[in-house]
């Protein structure tokens, strides 16, 4: 799995897929049982140097809820060195919490936490940024404010790892995505391209829906032909030419066209597509064999 | 990269510590424990005459600290010790912090040394304050008076002050083994009630050894036995066999238990929280 410099990257994958556990073990916290994690060309396990230029949290970030935000600021800034102790207010500033950094963590939001968890990762002035869910257990307004700033940090340069299984923000924020299932990525690359090589769809409705579907189904360069749960006839066809000449086959047969409508696959049904599949393929490899590197440039 | 030194990591686990209630739950203790005896001695007029120094706690404030030093032994101090110690990895398990605080820019193995120095330190402070309130809180209640030694000589009260002192340091060696087995435990199992409580078990444990038919052959090596060998030097001339025997005898415990403890630290995965 490569991440280019710049890319907001989707790190999608139903629950239990894997995710989590190969950030982990791209923080170093865990240790492959096979295979290795890399980030810029740097093994984790060795060296804690292998973590210059990346922050991030995986699940929740955890704070010492019986200090402040801003002392607990201070304190991972201690432990970054350089000069992360100068940015404490500016990252405040950042995520909105200057007017609550002397609260105790213990009685921060939810939210909150997850802002300031961003905040202890700006510290690091990152190169990468690996955030694991940033917005779930956030009410809307939470969700909205985080997906503002990540996308906000994007527009600066920074790159993004952004593990999600909210498609919704995976679609409104990453330019390329890698999809996992049991464990393997089933296909890395860009969002349009996932969405082109799905192939335009369409959906169809007519005054008699059964010669219709008969019709479709014998039509040379339609392919995919399926009953949607809304009553409609999905289809996949070669080009437009094939749904012209099927409108033309519809009208003699008496089928009436009501609806004959084009439709891009959404993320959601492309994720599906691809983590619901029962072939075996996935089976193939660990976690750790499949995120072999994470690559970037600064 | 320019790394942080251990001594800036050091710096906020004690930080760290100042900020936790449990910390002064341990303090609190030094400090009401010593008042309270003093309390005790200055209301009553008889003392514990069945141990060394007890029975001059009425002559000279200098034996009330070494009387406690006696009592404090058998769970008062491996309590306070383990308070802290049992308490310093397990609580970042619990909270989740482990992995906030090892994906910065510091080695595990600065957050070793780091923690385990916060620990030893808080130990050290403990015995020290404890020693500090029990002698001025003596000294207003019986005087700042010479104190017999344990072969009958007398010493005066400058230099029974002076002895005092030199005894909470020899303290301090069962104390800082009694530390690293709670790191030991903090670290295994990764829960602060199970440490505090397996560390005050240990601590037990050795002293009821001692206590069983055919085991007594055993007692100068248990760990329990080292919390006397302060009493080498109320000796005139010192004795100082049971202190060195003391240092290596701690040593041997306190060494694996902080190596394992390492080890274990060094290689484990950080997946909760």
């Amino acid at each position: 799995m490569t991440v280019e410099r710049g890319d907001v990257f989707g790190y999608l994958g139903p629950n239990g897929a894997g995710k989590t556990t190969s950030m982990r073990m791209m923080l170093g916290l865990i240790r492959p049982t096979e295979g290795t994690a890399r980030l810029f060309g740097r093994d984790p396990q060795e060296s804690i140097d292998a973590l210059e230029g990346v922050a991030g949290f995986v699940e929740a970030p955890r704070f010492y809820p019986y200090l402040d935000g801003r002392t607990n600021l201070k304190l991972l800034a201690a432990l970054d060195g350089n000069d992360a102790a100068s940015l404490v207010e500016e990252v405040l500033e950042v995520v909105e919490l200057s007017d609550r950094g002397r609260d105790r963590v213990g009685g921060y939001s939810h939210g909150m936490r997850q802002r300031l968890g961003i905040a202890a990762s700006l510290l690091r002035r990152p190169k990468l940024l690996m955030l694991d869910e940033p917005a779930t257990g956030l009410d809307p307004a939470g969700m909205r404010d985080m997906r503002r700033l990540v996308r906000r940090l994007a527009d600066d340069g920074m790159t993004v790892l952004l593990s999600s299984h909210l498609l919704a923000e995976v679609e409104e924020l990453c330019n390329r995505v890698a999809i996992i299932r049991k464990g393997s990525v089933v296909y890395e690359g860009k969002l349009a391209d996932l969405r082109l090589a799905a192939g335009l769809s369409y959906r169809l409705r007519t005054t008699d829906d059964l010669v219709a579907r008969r019709i479709v189904s014998e039509q040379d360069g339609i392919e995919e032909v399926r009953d949607t749960p809304d009553g409609r006839i999905a289809f996949h066809p070669a080009d437009e030419q094939v749904v012209a000449k099927l409108s033309g086959r519809l009208a003699e047969a008496g089928a009436l066209i009501i609806e004959l409508a084009p439709r891009e696959a959404t993320l959601e049904e492309l994720f599906f597509d691809l983590t619901e599949d029962d072939a075996d393929a996935a089976d193939e490899a660990r976690v750790s064999q499949a995120i072999d590197t994470i690559e970037g440039s600064p | 990269m320019k790394s942080p030194s251990t001594a800036t990591v050091y710096r906020w686990e004690l930080r760290k510590l100042r900020s936790q209630k449990r910390t002064y739950l341990g303090l609190g203790a030094a400090t009401v424990v010593p008042l309270i005896f003093a309390v005790a001695v200055a209301l009553q007029p008889g003392g514990p005459r069945d141990v060394p120094f007890g029975r001059y706690i009425h002559d000279t404030g200098l034996a009330i600290p070494l009387v406690l030093l006696l009592f404090g032994s058998i769970w008062l101090f491996p309590l306070i010790t383990a308070l802290v110690a049992g308490d310093i990895f397990a609580t970042e398990d619990q909270n989740g912090t482990l992995k906030t605080i090892l994906t910065r820019s510091v080695s595990r193995a600065q957050i070793f040394a780091a923690k385990t120095l916060a620990a030893f330190t808080y130990g050290a402070f403990a015995i020290l304050l404890t020693g500090t309130v029990a002698t001025v809180a003596g000294v207003i209640v019986s005087g700042f008076n010479p104190i017999p030694t344990l072969t009958g000589t007398t010493v005066s009260a400058t230099e029974g002050l002076g002895l005092v002192a030199a005894s909470l340091a020899v303290y301090l060696m069962p104390i800082i083994a009694i530390a690293c087995i709670a790191l030991l435990f903090s670290t295994a199992f990764k829960n602060s009630a199970g440490a505090v409580v397996g560390t005050l078990m240990f601590s037990l444990l050795l002293q009821l050894l001692t206590i069983i038919p055919g085991l007594g052959g055993l007692k100068p090596y248990m760990l329990s036995t080292q919390f006397n060998a302060w009493q080498g030097l109320l000796r005139t001339p010192a004795d100082w066999e049971p202190i060195i025997r003391a240092a290596w005898v701690c040593s041997a415990y306190a060494i694996p238990a902080l190596l394992v403890a390492l080890v274990i630290f060094l290689r484990r995965d950080v997946a909760g929280g």
